[in-house]
């Protein structure tokens, strides 16, 4: 039971973020908490891909590191793709999390408000 | 079988038309005399094509024209073979009469907006032309498709608030029926057979189940059976009536509803064939509710007092009578179904130009009020009682020859019920077509001001459809061989050639 | 020549950075700047196509680099096919919108055109990519490009524009989670490698799990019924200059990379046995389709009649995939190029007809028709096409479609895509009718005559309109109309021409 929960834990822990992520975007009349949500939710998928990639007792990819020089053995470097991989997500996620604040900035200075009950009421008009 | 021989006149003969539609489109109003000669020369010019293709479609040499691949494997192309002359020559003939017709009545009626009258006008033909002389079911479909749309236009030319209604009821039922058509089609094409048209039908022996035959009947006969009004899916007929009246002679004695037919005709013979509806049984539906259409329309048509919509009724029993004898699928019959579609076109189209006539001299539309206007306009009521004549089969009109042979192969496939139809709805004609006649000989008119003839554009078409009615009635293959055309259909889709029995009967 | 294929995303993507510093110093130049990227992007395309067509498919490996090293561009018949499409019609929709740009784009045309740059920079790389994780990257670069460009169109543009970046960031997200799971089962991200994995071995639950997450993904992002709630306000209130931009590439390449996952990286018939996503999108794409062109009927506003019509279209696409047999592919494909051009032309004519009128509710434009001869026969041929009447390219994609589905028994797609067609005709036939069967009005009525967002941008001169807008209205200047015309006369040719494509390009790009 607790071992199956240790061995499921990544995925239960991202299910977790992801969900409390989409509740901030779904649920949440604040611009600001729907981007806060948005980050929450892309740092769920970046865990989940470097827990992925986690190895028990394993180091860093470098080859002449703690091993010694001649040693080659992938068990124990932890997979490198993957980090590289979410190197460029969270360049993307900072992106997309700066441009959403920028919309936000230049929302509040047309509408004068971020909650978005208001918003929508303004654009009925 | 015929050969067919490469030629490019079956793709000039829809060129053609919607040439002229282009020409007319960019003639600017103030050259009117200029943009609605293109119409008359195109006619003229489309009818010397199609007459050159005669002689071929006549000694086997079937003109064809093969234009693109249109979807893979089946190409889009145009074949003149005898059943598609037929279609064709009656389509270039009348157009030459509704185009100098139009133009008299256009003016006369001060249609605005006539460039685009002209245009949908010369567009619709060349859909028409296509729908003739398509090879296959897939050519057959988009022409029929075009065909619905370019006539739109014309439907709703008046643009008042009935006109776009009617509009919107054309598209309703026409846009469904191309629906059907399509999938019935497609089914065809995804089965692997291919969509050739062949005298004598391609379904028999392609090894499908009853039930799918059945399917395919059912799409494919619906399909065009919109257009050709059968009932219950006539109604959009009647309402179409607001458009102008060469529009209406259009739509009824040319282009639109003789698609249907011509479509029937195509899908009973061409793609099932005798021997399988009668197989099936689908003959007897089809029969059945033809001659019903036949009769009902024809009662109709005694209720209504507007003219026009007595001819529209008129034109559903009619085309009926064409349907049924496609259904009643002996040799005789089809050679009277042929020749009905060339002889109830150039008869009713001679009553919508009297009709026309009348309006734009008198603004009269109820049959009650046309007292005494057969003194005031004796060339068109002339015209208009010759060709009612015709349509009630009184020798030796050109509706009485193609009754005959109907009524002829009725009794040649041991079908009486049927034969008794068709004497009946002569009865009904008379009926709903003679009171007109006698109140404008017979009765004097109410009114002081007294009308003359109309222009001339309008009365010389009149007479000339009239007469074409009269000579073909006397003799059918001058100068084009209709009958003979027909024959020749016939005797291609019953290869027998003997005595045929229907439905086992 | 080798190195032909780098400049379809390539041109645009390096241009993108140049244009905006270039508004800065020379701001007339940003323009044909722009339009040079793109047609440099669709020159190499055909060139690519013309090769793929002459020697196969290949692959073209970025900087020389092998996977699963580098990153690998596959190019076959589709993806050559599809990106010629995009970038043919997005090079017509910039010519033709350039004066609303110009009004929309204020001061910064620079930052304008870059945005659009982008947008096709990123649109050809999700087209062309054989690697996972970049199309996950061009994804996200296509779409903060068109964030940004639905946002600059005015105050509902900003709210529009914000929930599309929400929408569309789950939709990005869940896609890269999906793509983990694949990475993480497989240890690959090489389309052609990861299928021939996922083939040889028993799909595991987090194969199906990934499979699940990487099409709800790319759902959202081509709005899927019920994932489309973003997009009919994104499009109706996105800049006349983006909308068209947007609409007919925007959510195709999403649904084409759909296409692509079901093509190239899970194998054949994957998704009809455990995992039931075919049948899943089956349904949804039946639903979409109906609900699409019903929505569409019953909106007054012609752009947001245009978006609900376009869900319908995409649903359409999405049946293609769930059918999968090879025909319902290519015909799904097709529809991706004959979508683009028919929806591109009715897009442009309404950016004309709001240049000229300033107006968008369809029943403020009758009359225009004869007034605006090119603009309004452009938009009857779209109209045309999209109701699917023989000859035009509408016909065919459903043509196929329902031959697809006669061929797998499911009468249902048949009947919908089929009566889809009576659907379509109920709202672009009534716009036509407006258009040119009814007399102009003296007066636009309802408040939207010339809305907020256009007020601001005309021209003081031209607004408010006194009386009788669309009786004073002429044609659209002729490098407006232009491009509008040839994109109504691609939906014309495209359908004529469709065998050659469909067998020459389609189903052999299909055929595993």
């Amino acid at each position: 039971m607790i071992e199956d929960f240790a061995a499921r834990f990544p995925y239960i822990a991202t299910a977790i973020l992801l969900v409390i992520g989409l509740y901030g975007m779904m649920g949440k009349r604040s611009l600001v908490k729907q981007v806060i949500g948005l980050t929450i939710f892309q740092s769920a998928v970046i865990l989940f891909f470097i827990s992925g990639s986690l190895l028990e007792g394993a180091t860093l990819p470098i080859l002449h590191g703690v091993h010694g020089p001649e040693h080659a053995d992938p068990d124990d470097f932890v997979n490198p793709l993957p980090h590289v991989l979410m190197l460029t997500a969270i360049v993307v996620g900072v992106g997309i999390t700066g441009v959403a604040l920028s919309f936000l900035i230049s929302i509040y200075r047309e509408f004068g408000t971020l909650d978005e009950r208001e918003l929508l009421d303004e654009m009925r008009k | 079988m015929t050969g067919t021989t490469p030629s490019v006149l079956p793709l000039a003969a829809v060129l053609v038309p919607a040439l002229a539609a282009a020409l007319a489109a960019l003639t600017t109003e103030r050259r009117r005399n200029l943009r609605d000669a293109w119409a008359t020369l195109a006619g003229a010019l489309m009818t010397v094509i199609v007459v050159a293709m005669l002689a071929g479609a006549l000694d086997g040499r079937v003109h064809r024209t093969s234009l693109v691949e249109i979807a893979p494997g089946v190409e889009l192309a145009l074949r003149a073979d005898p059943a598609g002359m037929i279609f064709g020559l009656l389509v270039s003939v009348l157009w030459v009469a509704a185009g100098v017709y139009a133009v008299g009545y256009m003016r006369g009626e001060h249609e605005r907006k006539q460039t685009r009258f002209f245009t949908a006008f010369g567009l619709s033909i060349a859909a028409a032309a296509g729908v003739a002389l398509a090879e296959n079911l897939l050519t057959f479909v988009v022409f029929y498709e075009l065909l619905s749309l370019f006539t739109y236009p014309l439907v709703t030319h008046r643009e008042t608030e009935s006109a776009l209604s009617a509009g919107r009821k054309y598209l309703a039922y026409t846009l469904s029926g191309g629906v059907l058509l399509i999938g019935g089609t497609a089914w065809i094409y995804t089965l692997g057979i291919d969509g050739t048209f062949q005298a004598g039908g391609f379904l028999e022996g392609a090894g499908l189940s009853r039930a799918t035959e059945w399917g395919l009947f059912v799409l494919l006969a619906a399909g065009v059976g919109v257009k050709a009004a059968v009932m219950p899916l006539h109604s959009w007929l009647p309402s179409a009536m607001v458009a102008p009246t060469p529009v209406s002679a259009l739509l009824h004695a040319v282009a639109v509803v003789k698609a249907g037919v011509f479509g029937m005709m195509r899908v009973g013979v061409f793609v099932f064939g005798a021997a399988l509806l009668e197989d099936m049984g689908a003959w007897l539906l089809l029969a059945v509710l033809s001659a019903a259409t036949l009769l009902i329309g024809s009662m109709l048509a005694l209720r209504h007092d507007n003219l026009k919509r007595r001819l529209a009724y008129s034109t559903i029993s009619h085309l009926a009578y064409i349907v049924l004898g496609v259904a009643l699928i002996g040799p005789l019959a089809l050679t009277g179904a042929l020749l009905h579609i060339v002889g109830h076109g150039v008869t009713k189209i001679t009553l919508f130009f009297a009709a026309g006539a009348i309006h734009v001299r008198t603004h009269k539309e109820n049959v009650s009020e046309l007292d005494g206007i057969g003194r005031q306009m004796p060339v068109t009521m002339g015209a208009f009682t010759a060709a009612a004549l015709s349509m009630v089969g009184i020798p030796p009109f050109v509706l009485f020859t193609s009754k005959l042979y109907l009524a002829w192969g009725a009794a040649e496939v041991g079908q009486q019920a049927f034969l008794v139809v068709y004497l009946l709805s002569g009865v009904l004609a008379a009926g709903y077509l003679f009171p007109i006649v006698f109140r404008a000989f017979w009765r004097s008119s109410p009114d002081h001001p007294r009308y003359g003839e109309a222009d001339v554009r309008m009365v010389g078409p009149i007479a000339v459809t009239a007469a074409l009615a009269l000579l073909w009635g006397i003799a059918p293959d001058f100068p084009l061989g209709f009958l003979e055309l027909a024959s020749r259909v016939a005797a291609d889709a019953f290869p027998g050639a003997g005595v045929m029995t229907a439905g086992g009967g | 020549m080798d190195q032909i294929p780098v400049f379809i995303p390539g041109a645009p993507l390096l241009l993108s950075l140049v244009v905006p510093l270039l508004g800065r110093a020379w701001r007339r130049s940003v323009f044909p700047v722009a339009a040079l990227g793109i047609a440099l992007s669709a020159l190499a395309s055909a060139f690519t196509l013309d090769r793929v067509l002459e020697g196969g498919p290949f692959r073209y490996w970025l900087g020389g680099w092998a996977p699963p090293v580098g990153i690998e561009y596959a190019l076959d018949e589709v993806s050559a096919f599809v990106s010629l499409a995009i970038t043919s019609v997005a090079l017509l929709a910039l010519i033709s919108t350039r004066r609303w740009a110009e009004r929309e784009a204020g001061d910064r045309p620079g930052v304008f055109y870059g945005l659009a740059l982008l947008l096709v920079a990123g649109l050809t790389g999700i087209v062309l990519t054989g690697d996972l994780f970049n199309l996950f990257v061009f994804l996200e670069i296509a779409s903060l490009a068109a964030y940004g460009l639905v946002f600059i169109g005015g105050r509902k543009a900003m709210v529009a524009g914000f929930r599309y970046l929400i929408i569309g960031s789950i939709g990005g997200t869940l896609y890269l989670l999906g793509v983990g799971f694949i990475y993480f089962a497989t240890g690959t991200l090489s389309m052609a490698e990861a299928q021939e994995l996922l083939g040889s071995s028993e799909s595991g639950r987090a194969v199906q799990a990934g499979a699940a997450f990487i099409f709800a993904g790319l759902g959202l992002k081509m709005g899927l019924v019920p994932l489309h709630l973003w997009l009919p306000d994104a499009y109706e209130h996105a800049p006349s200059s983006v909308n068209s931009l947007i609409a007919p590439v925007m959510t195709k390449v999403a649904g084409y990379a759909m296409l692509r996952m079901t093509l190239s990286v899970f194998p054949p018939g994957y998704f009809t046995g455990a995992v039931p996503i075919a049948d899943a999108l089956l349904v949804l794409g039946l639903i979409g389709i109906v609900f699409g062109s019903v929505a569409a009927a019953a909106q007054s506003d012609l752009r947001r009649m245009l978006a609900y019509s376009s869900i319908s279209q995409l649903a359409f696409i999405a049946v293609g995939i769930g059918l999968g047999t090879p025909l319902a592919l290519a015909a799904a494909l097709l529809h991706v190029a004959n979508h683009a051009a028919m929806k591109g032309t009715l897009f442009l004519a309404a950016a004309s007809i709001r240049l000229r009128v300033g107006l968008q509710r369809t029943h403020n434009l009758a009359g225009l028709g004869p007034r605006m001869p090119v603009t309004m026969g452009a938009f009857a041929v779209g109209a045309v096409a999209m109701v699917g009447i023989p000859p035009t390219a509408g016909f065919f994609s459903k043509w196929y479609m329902a031959q697809a589905g006669l061929q797998a028994g499911q009468w249902i797609v048949v009947a919908v895509v089929l009566a889809s067609s009576l659907l379509t005709a109920v709202y672009l036939f009534r716009a036509l009718e407006q258009v040119y069967l009814r007399p102009a009005k003296p007066e636009p009525s309802g408040r939207h005559h010339n809305g907020e967002d256009a007020e601001e941008h005309q021209p003081p001169s031209a607004a408010p309109p006194v009386r009788g807008v669309v009786a004073r209205a002429s044609e659209a200047p002729w490098d407006v109309w232009v491009p509008l015309a040839l994109l109504a006369a691609a939906t014309v040719a495209l359908g004529v021409f469709n065998a050659a494509i469909m067998e020459r390009v389609l189903l052999p790009g299909v055929t595993p």
